[in-house]
């Protein structure tokens, strides 16, 4: 135990030189909880590769379609053409430049999928953190209400809106996000009716800690590792589901474009015209398996029990 | 319901009245807490033993207003002119943490995970005060320093797991005594603590004491650090005050078998003895509790009139010092050895051969 004046002295000591290196007894480089799992994720190979994948795809997406000569909506006098240096991705029976298009609808399905992954993510925890917290009849409403949201099937409730709302991308998001928030509901309300039973939690409410704060300062952050991760392959969900959406004529709709739309626009060219099918496809599935790996290597940064991966 | 009350001094800050804490279950209605009644005067501390499931972590539960909706709570809990059992949910929590605070046993897990301590501390003073984060901030690294943690403005930067266990409890302290209260509430402070923290972190509570004033009950198992911390004393058994006095009286005129036979089962440096005398027995089960007195079946000197009646708290050597026995005026004097076996059979012989060796 020091005496209260070298206590005093090592502060002062730390404040003046607090950009050196403190002196430790052991110099055993200290990591925070963020460190820790950032360099767990590091460790995860396929992650980081899947990683740099897709960051390459999104810069791709908005600053390669910006600089690219063509536009999505440019007709050039080339119409048919296979895949050339003019033209990597080839052309439609318009002249429309693919490279341009499928750019331009990775840049629509991406934004669509991090927006569901983002709304049904936020609306979940906190509705299935509610109905942990509080149980009881809280929970019981609650969660019957989530339940019958899952019963709600997708395509149908789409068809249903898409004819009366139209198309627009964040549309699409949302109607996405509204029956997928049920999901990231259930997950938030397990984790949180095992964190809630923590001595910390208890430690809070003697400290005098009212119920919003337990909940959002206590057990949201708590829950946020299963939640990211849920979150993550949220993203993949939402592309493929908006893919489905769009091939079926319930997403986006000309004049502007997505990956799905590509695709199913394109269906009747397989045979003929391969590159307007197999390009946008491919970038469906490099951005699904992506991030289905992002989240795989997430998954067990955050929760270092469930593999050898060593810190 | 005791005598207890009436003796005590002027200026209590809690004040426990026949509280009672009951929790229905599928075997019948466990009696956790049977009729508690104590006064905490300002500045003292109140050291609380008793074996596991005695009702002593319970009572401090039942001031905090932190006992499940299912259980059954009466009696009286005064603080400030208040009976604490009345407050509606949105007043109890404006009293915890600012009037009474608690240190919980076991600090690997009453620390948030996921946020520095120093935030973790600041956080209790944003929760009852309204001041600005970075003066809260560097009132937290105040307190670590109160609590005698080094390097402080550093350690409030680190997570709970890259801290000690002893360090950690330490940071619960502080946490406790951020907002000034009135009481503490220490709930087995270093049952999950290395001895050799132990008196790091008994330390730290008693700068702590010292610095806010506070009253404290201190719930332990060890006797040790109720000798050298507590002011006063209560023995609790099955849910029941069995004695309760100053530290002297309870250690040196107990006038409880059971105080006895803890004390006897307490390893001594200044009394030579070749073994610990154990009380046989387990504490009895606190659901559909028969009559008469909670220890006699473990107790050596039980007679018929221990099965039929239950003992009150009556006044032994001075009012303070209560006692709930029959045969409180027989214990004058009496050894732990006199009436505990210390040893089996077998044992007195390992004991005999071991000092032929010798």
């Amino acid at each position: 135990m020091p005496e209260p004046s070298t206590t005093e002295t090592t502060a002062a000591k730390r404040q003046d030189s607090k950009s050196g290196a403190v002196e430790r007894e052991f110099t055993v480089q200290e990591r925070g909880q963020f460190q820790l799992v950032v360099r767990r994720f590091f460790q995860h190979r396929l992650a980081v590769i899947s990683l740099v994948l897709l960051v390459v795809i999104v810069l791709l997406a908005y600053i390669g379609g910006w600089l690219w000569k063509y536009g999505p909506e440019d007709i050039t006098p080339d119409n048919s053409e296979a895949p050339s240096l003019e033209h990597p991705f080839g052309t439609d029976a318009v002249g429309k430049d693919m490279l341009a298009n499928v750019l331009r609808g990775t840049q629509i399905s991406l934004q669509i999928s991090v927006l569901v992954a983002i709304f049904s993510t936020v609306v979940g925890t906190i509705w299935g953190a509610v109905a942990g917290y509080y149980r009881g009849w809280v929970d019981t409403v609650l969660m019957r209400i989530s339940d019958l949201v899952l019963t709600l099937p997708l395509l149908a409730v789409a068809a249903v809106l898409a004819h009366n709302v139209g198309g627009s991308w964040w549309l699409i998001a949302v109607v996405i996000a509204g029956l997928y928030w049920a999901y990231v509901s259930r997950v938030a309300r397990g984790v949180v009716l095992s964190l809630r039973e923590k001595e910390f939690i208890e430690a809070a409410r003697a400290l005098g800690a009212g119920d919003g704060r337990i909940i959002f300062r206590h057990l949201v952050p708590n829950a946020l590792g299963s939640v990211i991760v849920n979150a993550t392959i949220l993203v993949s969900i939402g592309i493929l589901l908006e893919t489905a959406l769009s091939f079926l004529g319930f997403g986006v709709r000309a004049p502007d474009t997505s990956l799905g739309l590509l695709v199913s626009s394109a269906q009747t060219a397989v045979d003929t015209r391969p590159w307007l099918f197999y390009f946008p496809g491919l970038f469906i599935i490099l951005i699904a398996l992506t991030i289905n790996f992002i989240g795989d290597g997430l998954r067990d940064a955050f929760d270092p029990q469930q593999t050898k991966v060593r810190a | 319901m005791t005598s207890f009350d009436s003796q005590t001094t002027a200026d209590p800050v809690l004040s426990v009245e026949d509280l009672t804490v009951q929790f229905p279950s599928d075997d019948g209605l466990v009696q956790a807490v049977r009729g508690v009644s104590y006064q905490l005067d300002r500045g003292e501390v109140l050291g609380v033993v008793g074996e596991s499931g005695s009702g002593k972590s319970v009572t401090s539960m039942a001031i905090m207003g932190l006992l499940p909706r299912t259980a059954r709570v009466s009696g009286r809990i005064d603080f400030k002119g208040r009976n604490l059992l009345e407050l509606s949910e949105k007043e109890m929590t404006r009293v915890r943490g600012s009037g009474v605070a608690m240190v919980f046993q076991d600090p690997m897990t009453s620390l948030n995970p996921v946020y520095p301590v120093g935030d973790q501390i600041a956080e209790a003073i944003t929760a009852h005060h309204d001041v600005r984060k970075e003066v809260a901030r560097k009132q937290a690294v105040e307190l670590l320093d109160l609590v005698r943690i080094p390097n402080p403005q550093q350690r409030a930067t680190e997570y709970p797991h890259q801290l000690s266990g002893g360090m950690r409890q330490r940071v619960v302290i502080a946490i406790a005594i951020a907002n000034r209260p009135e009481v503490i509430i220490a709930d087995e402070p270093t049952t999950a603590l290395d001895v050799t923290v132990q008196a790091q972190v008994l330390d730290a509570l008693q700068a702590a004491k010292e610095e806010t004033g506070a009253a404290m009950v201190l719930i332990t198992h060890d006797l040790g650090v109720i000798a050298g911390q507590a002011d006063r004393v209560q023995v609790m058994y099955a849910g029941k005050v069995v004695e309760a006095g100053t530290v002297d009286d309870i250690f040196y005129t107990p006038r409880m078998p059971y105080t006895l036979g803890l004390l006897g089962s307490l390893p001594r440096l200044d009394i030579k003895s070749e073994r610990l005398t154990p009380i046989a027995g387990a504490p009895p089960s606190v659901v559909n509790m028969p009559p008469g007195c909670p220890f006699s079946p473990r107790c050596p000197m039980a007679a018929d009139i221990c099965d039929r009646e239950e003992p009150t708290l009556e006044p032994t050597t001075d009012g303070r010092h209560v006692s709930a026995c029959h045969f409180r005026d027989d214990l004058a004097g009496r050894e732990p050895t006199d009436l505990f076996n210390p040893t089996s059979v077998d044992d007195a012989e390992a004991v005999a051969a071991g000092e032929k060796n010798e």
